[in-house]
């Protein structure tokens, strides 16, 4: 029997710039932070109240695991905001959707009502977009 | 007209709150906050409090704390962090510390940087296998 998630995968272009959007504008925490080789580390960072959940974020890079043509298809539709990567919850999605566009993350769409509270989507640095919901209690 | 209040409203009790989270190392007035975002003291807390689930006083001594954890584990000493983090009292600041981590700040500091060491050391202890093998990395 699955009892649990513990880690989760978002393929990223640039992790410096990952590591800027999810921990200083989102506000996650950094789980764990190595350096794997030249080029990339292993880099995760979990939701300000869900420390067990490690989001990794994944940089496509040419190597063992992805071919120049993969690495070169992925980016592409990673940029064009071809992947729904989550969908993030929080108390209150007004107040979270004005500090996060003051501080720069873009919406795709603003705050709607749904029958399951209020959502709204927004792009990571990458180009992944996101759901954020306000579920009704 | 409503909606249009509400957001209003909105805009002003988040930028209070990035305004702590800007200020807080620095001697910050409350009461100030709550007249610049044009609100009773009173209104302000309640209105903060139903956002944010804490009072703002609350929420900035977590900010604080947050923000020390992170210059302890850049291995600040815990006077330089309490300074650093607006708590001039180093007993006051290690009480706060302990009662929201659970742990004295030169405790948590120790384990972190015991982590720390082992995560530089032995890097594959920190990633799930799977991962590791399919990058081809190894020891």
């Amino acid at each position: 029997m699955i009892t649990r998630i513990t880690h989760t995968s978002v393929y990223v272009l640039n992790q410096d710039s990952a590591y800027d959007f999810y921990v200083n504008k989102l506000g996650f925490k950094v789980h764990t932070d190595v350096p794997m080789g030249k080029d990339a580390r292993w880099l995760t960072v979990t939701p300000p109240e869900q420390p067990e959940l490690e989001i990794t974020l994944f940089l496509i890079i040419e190597g063992s695991m992805f071919d120049k043509e993969t690495v070169q298809t992925m980016t592409s539709l990673i940029r064009k905001g071809t992947f729904g990567a989550a969908v993030f919850t929080c108390k209150d999605l007004l107040a979270t959707y004005e500090e996060l566009k003051s501080k720069g993350v873009v919406f795709k769409k603003p705050p709607t009502k749904e029958f399951y509270g209020y959502e709204a989507l927004f792009l990571d640095d990458s180009g992944n977009w996101f759901s954020l919901a306000q579920i009704n209690s | 007209m409503e909606q249009y209040e509400k957001i209003y409203l909105y805009k002003r009790i988040v930028s209070a709150k990035l305004f702590i989270d800007k200020f807080y190392a620095d001697s910050i007035d409350l009461d100030d906050i709550a007249d610049q975002a044009n609100f009773s003291k009173f209104h302000f807390i309640r209105l903060f409090k139903s956002i944010y689930s804490l009072t703002p006083k609350n929420y900035l001594i977590h900010l604080r704390i947050e923000k020390a954890k992170e210059l302890l584990r850049e291995g600040h000493s815990v006077l330089a962090t309490g300074l650093m983090v607006g708590l001039e009292s180093p007993t006051s600041f290690a009480g706060m510390f302990k009662k929201i981590t659970g742990q004295s700040p030169s405790h948590f500091q120790k384990s972190e940087t015991t982590r720390k060491n082992e995560m530089n050391k032995y890097p594959l202890r920190f990633i799930p296998n799977c991962f590791a093998e399919t990058h081809g990395w190894k020891e």
